[in-house]
């Protein structure tokens, strides 16, 4: 019941919103598209918050999903529902043949290889226009119907997308606390002691590489779906980028966090939009202060926030281990 | 045949250099700080913008006292950067350090929307636009002027970090701060110095390509990139690996370019550059770590 | 058949030569040390029985088969648990996590079947659960079980670290330096872990600079020096042996006990 919840918490939060705020703009479309975000960001928040295994090509596994719906639906008139399963399948696969090599790799060089991975992917998709549609994407792409329930509108699509991040949440939630996530967090705090432990590390990384970009991959159907319409500008460097950002804004190892990195920064330049000219650089501002003054992340800053609110002063803990070897962070 | 494959290496050479010297800042700042700093394409979209606004116009300066003031200028903001940025941030992860540096690129995007707006702008030539005949291939003599500046900055870097104190000093801070301490060295000048000079050569770079490629406010992302892949290409840590790095990703570029695709030529650079990783996960040039335990 | 065989053991990084030539056998069920001065090799002997360093020659046998060419992990599989000279916690985990950690090998579920928390689940949670806390209690952590690992002294964390590899219920335990970094009474205790571990009947390898420590608890003594091997024998015989103090006498002061 307590490691729930948070989970339960933040159902009803999400249930509740479009009550509390009927037809709002900023609940159904914005938060339509928190919510694919916040689903992205805990898929990405497994790989690299709690395995310590960093990705800056995330945004290629959402692509491969949309672009393969968007495919299969347009141009060879296929039913929405199969193409998600197709869609992760080939994600999957590409998913697993790339893993082992790239996750090889440690710190800068991971970083750059996912970089790389996901440029790659990204040119793919613009250049191979017969099959893409290029850089103009493709248009009119089916919506979903579960059952005869068109998800025709904004509403109906919140309601999807909120079950899904539901979901999402709880299997990232069940994994962590589980032999598997704890051989996750392990190799992320030292790798050698968690081989040492029986925990075979390379397997470990390849499969929750392979997770995260299969809950990649599903999002980027629904996307597909959802908007109708899909150009490679929604699968570019930019948004992997964006996503790092809010696992490690929410804070690192924290599905909430992740969730709250990711409703933050799609809200931000929503709200941001009435400084026009200035949108751009403020929101630079905000990200650099917000990781100087919050390095743990906000999840983590804000509750130690509370703590210190709510308890009086504590005495200092016990001494602290003299090494910490450098072993948080992704390096 | 030969003639074209000449006029690709030209081409490529030209870019590489502008790679290189990237790629030389990311190494100068990663050996002094241990921080990748992503906004280093930002040192040359603001290097190569100031000096066309500096130069413009009837009342604009002469073109070398432009390019000195761009210099300034960027390293000004190389060193905030350092000052404001990453210096209060010590002792966070190597993520949140690739963040902030992403959030300061970010923000200097934002702040040369503000004052240039999204035109493109140009430099004048150096020495004129008339292409120079090499065989039957042509090189215009602005990409001997990169080739040229780009040589000259690297034997400077290389002299500066291997025969002169500070150089060494510079170096020596990345190996043991605490030690570097010690022995007397202001930490905190040298990382400010690493900053400015890593700023000035992106600054450089931006001037001297300036003429031909054209700039605007988001130029510096896709030379970020290239810079951070030469790095790791050469080997991070390793200045002249960079250098290395960035000449063999513009000549994989420009080839690629010309005999396959150019569509794909990036691509292609991604993906040679995985495979040098895969083979050698420590670059080209860099020391395979082995963890001790 | 000895519980542990190493035969004709090199291994060199560029051109310095580790561990030269090394042979030695450990019986089953002792406290069997690995003593030398400081860069003689043992840490590097450690890292070749585990797994994580490949010799360049030589044979490791562990109950009569082959360690050399194994990842760690499947040498942690066929019943070989290590500690390690620095510190490798898992400083992002609790305590209790920590050690749940080693009881990896004795449980079996899937990343998938977590996922969905499959019924199968929730009994091997209380089940590692339970295993882990055995584990602690064993080791006089019970104080600790909830704390993170990350706020905890250094003698403790060693303790953990050995927690961490006992959960693993290995027929061998490696242990580097143990009571490296600790003060008297933590000293003390750490001796009584470890005979309390060899009355279990885990066969204890143990790596300790302490001589004190390494006479009181152990059966039988090795010694090297650059790599090679120097005397072996019983406590008694290795204090008495004019090459061990040479070697020690003419480099370091480490004699002290
Ligand atoms: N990965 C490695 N690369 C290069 N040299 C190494 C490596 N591992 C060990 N060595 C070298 O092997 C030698 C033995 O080191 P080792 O750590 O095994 O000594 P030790 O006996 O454990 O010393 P101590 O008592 O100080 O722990 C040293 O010279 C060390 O520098
Ligand atoms: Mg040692």
């Amino acid at each position: 019941m307590k490691r729930l919840s948070g989970f339960y918490l933040l159902a009803i939060a999400v249930a509740a919103l479009p009550f509390i705020f009927p037809d709002n703009y900023f609940v159904t479309v914005v938060g339509v598209s928190a919510g694919l975000h916040a689903i992205l960001a805990v898929s990405l928040n497994l790989l690299m918050g709690y395995a310590g295994q960093i990705s800056l090509g995330h945004a290629a596994f959402f692509g491969m999903g949309a672009y393969t719906s968007a495919i299969l639906t347009t141009r060879y008139g296929w039913n929405p529902w199969p193409t998600i399963l197709v869609g992760a399948a080939f994600t999957g696969v590409v998913a697993y043949l790339v893993a082992r090599p790239i996750l090889k790799l440690k710190g800068h060089y991971l970083a750059m290889a996912t970089l790389g991975l996901g440029i790659i992917v990204h040119i793919v998709i613009v250049q191979m226009g017969w099959l893409t549609g290029g850089p103009d994407g493709l248009g009119s792409i089916p919506s979903l119907s579960i059952f005869g329930w068109e998800v025709d509108s904004d509403e109906r699509w919140y309601i999807v997308i909120g079950t899904l991040l539901m979901l999402v949440v709880w299997l990232a939630l069940n994994i962590i606390d589980s032999r598997s996530g704890r051989a996750l967090r392990g190799l992320h705090g030292s790798e050698v002691a968690a081989e040492m432990m029986g925990i075979d590390t390379a397997a470990t990384k390849t499969g929750v590489f392979v997770l995260a970009a299969l809950i990649a991959s599903v999002a980027g159907s629904i996307f597909a779906h959802q908007q109708a319409f899909v150009s490679p500008d929604s699968f570019s460097f930019f948004f992997s980028i964006e996503l790092v950002t809010m696992v490690v804004l929410g804070g690192m190892a924290s599905t909430y966090g992740a969730v709250l990195g990711a409703i933050i920064l799609t809200f931000l330049p929503e709200l941001l939009v009435v400084f026009e000219d200035y949108e751009v650089m403020i929101f630079g501002g905000i990200l650099m202060g917000m990781m100087i003054f919050l390095p743990q992340g906000l999840f983590i800053g804000l509750q130690e926030l509370l703590r210190k609110l709510t308890r009086p002063k504590k005495t200092p803990a016990t001494p602290v281990a003299e090494k910490k070897e450098s072993s948080h962070g992704a390096a | 045949m030969f003639d074209q494959i000449l006029q690709f290496l030209l081409t490529g050479i030209t870019v590489g250099s502008t790679y290189a010297l990237v790629g030389l800042g990311f190494a100068i700042i990663y050996n002094a700080s241990d921080v990748v700093n992503f906004s280093q394409g930002e040192f040359v979209m603001i290097g190569g913008m100031s000096a066309v606004a500096l130069s413009a116009g009837d009342t604009g300066l002469p073109l070398w006292a432009a390019a000195i003031g761009a210099v300034l200028i960027t390293m000004l903001v190389g060193m905030a950067l350092q000052r404001f940025a990453i210096a209060p941030a010590r002792g966070a992860s190597v993520v949140t350090t690739i963040i902030i540096t992403i959030g300061a690129s970010i923000f200097l995007r934002g702040v040369a929307l503000l004052v240039w707006g999204k035109d493109l702008f140009a430099l004048p030539h150096f020495s004129g636009e008339e292409p120079i005949q090499i065989g039957n291939a042509t090189i215009l003599p602005q990409s001997l002027w990169v080739m040229g500046g780009a040589a000259a900055l690297v034997m400077g870097a290389q002299y500066f970090f291997n025969h002169t104190t500070l150089g060494k000093a510079i170096l020596a801070c990345s190996c043991n701060k605490t030690a570097a301490h010690l022995v007397g060295i202001n930490v905190g000048i040298m990382l400010l110095v690493a900053y400015g000079m890593s700023a000035a050569l992106g600054a450089m770079a931006g001037i001297l390509v300036a003429p031909i490629t054209f700039s605007s406010y988001d130029t510096g992302v896709m030379l970020g990139l290239k810079g951070f892949s030469a790095a790791i290409l050469g080997g991070m840590g390793n200045p002249m690996g960079a250098v290395a790095g960035g000449l063999l990703l513009g000549l994989i570029e420009s080839l690629s370019a010309g005999l396959i695709s150019s569509g794909y030529k990036d691509a292609i650079g991604f993906i040679i550059l995985l495979l040098v990783l895969f083979f050698r996960p420590s670059g080209l040039f860099g020391k395979a770590s082995v963890d001790r335990v | 058949m000895a519980l542990l065989d190493v035969k004709d053991l090199t291994i060199s990084f560029g051109g310095v030569t580790a561990i030269a030539d090394l042979h030695f056998e450990v019986p089953e069920s002792q406290v069997y040390a690995v003593i030398g001065p400081n860069g003689a090799g043992k840490t590097t002997l450690f890292n070749m029985l585990s797994g994580i360093y490949k010799p360049n020659e030589g044979s490791i046998r562990f109950q009569g088969k082959e360690i050399v060419g194994r990842r760690p992990h499947q040498v942690a599989k066929m019943g070989v648990s290590r500690t390690f000279q620095n510190l490798q916690m898992f400083f992002n985990m609790s305590v209790l996590d920590n050690v749940k950690v080693g009881c990896h090998l004795r449980t079996h579920s899937h990343l998938w079947s977590a996922a969905l928390r499959l019924p199968n689940i929730l009994k091997e949670e209380r089940q590692s659960q339970a295993w882990a806390r055995e584990a602690l209690i064993f080791c006089g952590l019970e104080a600790y079980i909830d704390q993170p690992a990350d706020a905890l002294p250094y003698g403790v964390l060693k303790r953990v670290e050995i927690a961490r590899a006992l959960a693993a219920q290995p027929k061998l335990l490696l242990m580097d330096e143990p009571a490296a970094g600790l003060n008297d009474t933590e000293t003390v205790e750490m001796r009584e872990l470890i005979r309390r571990i060899s009355k279990t009947g885990i066969s204890v390898l143990l790596v300790e600079h302490n001589m004190g420590l390494v006479m009181q608890v152990s059966d039988r003594i090795l010694v090297i020096d650059y790599g090679s091997r120097l005397a072996e024998g019983l406590p008694e015989e290795i204090q008495n042996n004019p090459k061990v103090i040479e070697a020690y006498l003419g480099g370091e002061v480490q004699y002290a006990v």
